[in-house]
């Protein structure tokens, strides 16, 4: 445990990613197995540990503190395993330098992970007496999931690829194969064993991402020829796999999302791997995005809400047919592929996604700002690439259509966590209208991007001036600054007070010089909901 | 208690006609030491220790007060019937709890304190009294501020293992930087060390009052604005505020450390882009605190600025009758 918390300390500071990676790389090579294969899954939040509920970093807050100073420390530091791991008293044993056999990661975790539910308290609180305050954040930390350190699984999987000289690629496309802790990656990276297979399992593909549009770079020279151009459909992208173990549905990170959409995984006869967007409606009257929303993000879905929000599958790509691995050939024939497929491909819902005409760079412009509210933007995509993980140079684009905006009066703060642990940098919006006593103010967004680092210091210092109730960690301040709001969309919605949700608010600009009374009604923000959900 | 009171310029001991620390301009200033949000200039009269007097001097010039009254510690003066005296507060040079004393009731301001070692000043000395004000900086129970020698080696070893880069640690000017510098050398590092020039005066005032600073050279920078050959792997240290600016180009490649209290936690470290906090306070810690309350042991407590709530808390859980004492104007980042 000793090392795998330096390795974290080392990990949370370095701001640097190439610090981080010479850090990962390092520890990767030289920590013991099966210690690093643990530590590893920790850190790509492949961890996880049935008996272990979040609460009981809590109950174990008990143990050594009253609610009272509990409730002020935690309002302090912000993250509740650290507020713990500073809570518990010193232990004695923690500064030796001979570490426990029992306190080494692996057997930490393993104790974990077969200690019964209603033992797992007293495991952790046996635990945290012995080791020091970074090791006991470690150990909450793990335990509970979520290391934030500033590591991504990707860039842990980076790490993999530096310290035994692998390519990137390489790992990613094994990782949905391998489970903690990893005997097989490690005995592949160190040459003892053959690369693992997917041998008929429908796992995951890494996808293939776009980068916004360089609008400058690409208006000129856009030669409409070497592209393919598709609308950007407001929906969720989805990767389709039909193994011999079955059919799943996952999402862009690959999660296995399938239980919320179980009328899209029926048996199939055709094999192979998809790359699409799942939509709400149907082909023909394709629902928005706000619809979708009530099917995401479910385990479980009733026939009901299948009925009322229906959903369908727009193909974009093909990955695989059969054993066939497609990615290596250009995007072009891929489609070709794609389109002599569909035929065969029995999945239920399925459509194709429809080519664009482009004579030029000013058509699509013009194009998306005139396209259908449920439709985000315009996909670019080089017909000459090949379908590569993750976010490769100059292949793919997307042309998002330009965000609506709307001047609204800042009315609650709340403080952060983690980074932000002591700014106020959440803050909700209200916009006003005719209320019952006159002009009020009712809430209509929080937003909590879009500004800088500079600019979320003077925000902060704005909400601790002008403070006019406190809530807990929330303050109501002076109805007096005015924001410029930017978003994607705008729905009508039953569960907000304000009867209308917006989709990815965020700051365009603060507007110190304009006054509350200036800004947006309700009235105006209503004129953006597309007239289909009217 | 109808003697001590609280008006706009702070803590005011009627009887005595002086307030301690004022907030602003007074007639007679009982200072307890030279930070700027206690030690401000324009009082009529200054009543601290010799070196805090100096401090003063150094910052704000010699006609910083009209009446400079040197109250060394352990000796006793008379302000109408009151009784006062000083009592080291092991916060910095010259730092002073002031013991007041009137109609048989001994009230004792410790202005700033801590109980960890410090090279630089002379350690906090425990007095009985009946009425304690404790400052509560440190005021919540997840601050358990580590040993400082092993802060320092920690830090050592990092330097070793990065022996090309500059070690850019931001300290504040009065007392963290000396203590820091002092640790170092107590440590066996020998080389020299770098100054901001925001420093250097008050390094001087230190090393005149006898704590030993070892060879300390200004941070200079090069004639066309590059990185500095000379800072290429040595210790520098810099005002908390010099760190991010413009200043610090002169240093390549730096790892930033910053030396306070705050470091324990880690998001605190981060948002300041902190490479390597290093925690080392000049306040009390939690444990501190309470271990100084229990070994004066008051009739009663009263808290300053800080994190009143939580302290007054643990007071009354002890059974320990403790109340706040609202002073605005202290500002609780400066450590």
């Amino acid at each position: 445990m000793r090392r795998f918390s330096e390795l974290l300390e080392a990990l949370i500071f370095s701001p640097r990613r190439t610090v981080k990676l010479a850090h990962l790389s390092g520890w990767l090579r030289t920590a013991p197995h099966p210690d690093r294969g643990w530590g590893l899954a920790g850190l790509t939040g492949d961890l996880s540990f049935a008996h272990v509920k979040a609460g009981v970093v809590r109950e174990l807050a008990s143990e050594v503190s009253s609610p009272e100073l509990f409730a002020l420390s935690y309002d302090f530091v912000g993250d509740l395993a650290e507020t713990v791991a500073l809570l518990w008293p010193a232990s004695l044993e923690q500064n030796s330098t001979q570490a426990a056999e029992d306190l080494r990661l692996s057997a930490i975790i393993t104790s974990l992970q077969d200690t019964p539910r209603a033992s797992i308290k007293p495991l952790l609180a046996g635990y945290m007496d012995r080791l020091n305050v970074a090791e006991r954040w470690a150990l909450l930390k793990l335990a509970t999931g979520g290391m934030r350190v500033g590591v991504s699984g990707r860039l842990a999987r980076t790490a993999l690829a530096q310290a035994f000289d692998k390519d990137i690629a390489e790992i990613e496309e094994i990782w949905p194969l391998i489970s903690p802790p990893y005997d097989d990656l490690f005995d592949w990276l160190e040459g003892r064993a053959a690369r693992p297979q997917a041998d008929g399992r429908a796992v995951f593909r890494p996808m293939m991402l776009a980068h916004p549009v360089d609008e400058e770079s690409m208006g000129e020279g856009f030669v409409p020829a070497d592209w393919q151009v598709e609308w950007k459909w407001d929906g969720a992208r989805i990767q389709l796999v039909s193994a011999e173990d079955g059919v799943r549905l996952f999402s862009r990170t690959g999660d296995d999302i399938s239980a919320s959409f179980p009328e899209l995984i029926t048996e199939m006869s055709w094999k192979g791997v998809l790359d699409g967007e799942v939509l709400a409606g149907t082909p023909e009257d394709v629902g928005s995005f706000n619809d979708l929303q009530q099917r995401l993000n479910r385990k479980r879905v009733t026939s009901h809400m299948q009925q009322d929000f229906p959903v369908f599958i727009r193909a974009y790509d093909i990955l695989f047919a059969g054993d066939n691995d497609l990615r290596n050939l250009p995007l072009s024939q891929r489609r070709l592929k794609l389109e002599a497929e569909m035929t065969e491909i029995d999945a239920p819902k399925l459509d194709l996604s429809e080519h664009l005409p482009a004579a030029d760079f000013e058509s699509l412009q013009a194009m998306k700002e005139q396209a259908d509210p449920r439709i985000e933007g315009i996909m670019l995509k080089k017909a000459d690439s090949l379908y590569i993980a993750g976010r490769p140079k100059g292949c793919w684009f997307k042309l998002k259509r330009d965000p609506k905006h709307a001047d609204l009066v800042v009315l609650y703060a709340q403080r952060g966590h983690g980074k932000r642990s002591s700014f106020y940098s959440d803050y909700t919006f209200g916009a006003w209208r005719e209320g019952e006593n006159g002009a009020e103010l009712v809430p209509v967004c929080k937003a909590y991007s879009g500004f800088s680092d500079a600019e979320l210091r003077q925000l902060d210092k704005f909400v601790r001036s002008h403070t006019i109730n406190k809530f807990g960690p929330v303050r109501e301040v002076e109805h007096k600054l005015v924001v410029e709001i930017a978003f994607d969309q705008l729905h009508k919605s039953k569960r907000h007070k304000s009867g209308i949700a917006m989709r990815f608010p965020r700051f365009h600009a603060i507007r110190w010089d304009k006054p509350a009374e200036e800004a947006d009604n309700v009235a105006y923000l209503r004129s953006f909901i597309p007239d289909e959900d009217t | 208690m109808d003697w001590v009171k609280i008006d706009k310029a702070g803590l005011s001991i009627l009887p005595a006609g002086a307030h301690i620390d004022p907030l602003v301009k007074a007639g007679i200033a009982l200072i307890t030491h030279g930070h700027a949000d206690h030690a401000r200039p324009g009082h009529s009269q200054v009543i601290a220790t010799p070196e805090t007097l100096a401090i003063m001097a150094a910052r704000y010039g010699d006609d910083f007060t009209a009446i400079k009254t040197p109250l060394r510690y352990g000796e006793k003066m008379q302000l109408g019937d009151v009784q006062i005296s000083m009592a080291p507060s092991g916060h910095i040079l010259g730092s002073a709890q002031i013991i007041v004393e009137y109609q048989n009731t001994r009230l004792i301001a410790a202005g700033d304190y801590k109980r960890k070692s410090d090279p630089t000043c002379a350690a906090f000395e425990i007095v009985p009294c009946d009425i304690f004000i404790t400052e509560a900086t440190f005021g919540l129970p997840v601050f358990r501020h580590p040993d400082p020698k092993a802060e320092i080696e920690r830090l050592l070893k990092v330097k070793s293992l990065f022996p090309e880069r500059s070690i850019l640690i931001g300290a504040y000017a009065l007392g963290k930087a000396q203590r820091v510098i002092a640790l170092l050398r107590a440590a066996g590092y020998n080389a020299p060390i770098y100054m901001h020039g925001a420093m250097q005066n008050l390094c001087t005032l230190y090393q005149k009052h006898g704590v030993e600073l070892g060879e300390l050279r200004p941070a200079t920078s090069t004639s066309r604005g590059k990185p500095a050959k000379e800072l290429e792997g040595a210790i520098i240290i810099a005002p908390p505020s010099a760190m991010n600016t413009v200043w610090a180009r002169r240093l390549s490649d730096p790892l930033n450390v910053f030396a306070s209290g705050w470091m324990q936690v880690r998001q605190r470290a981060k948002q300041r882009g902190v490479e390597f906090p290093l925690i080392l306070s000049d306040h009390a810690d939690w444990d501190d605190l309470l271990a100084t309350i229990e070994e004066v042991n008051p009739g009663e407590v009263w808290v300053t600025h800080g994190r009143e709530d939580a302290l007054i808390l643990a007071c009354k859980e002890r059974g320990i009758s403790a109340r706040a004492l609202s002073l605005i104007g202290y500002d609780e980042a400066v450590e």
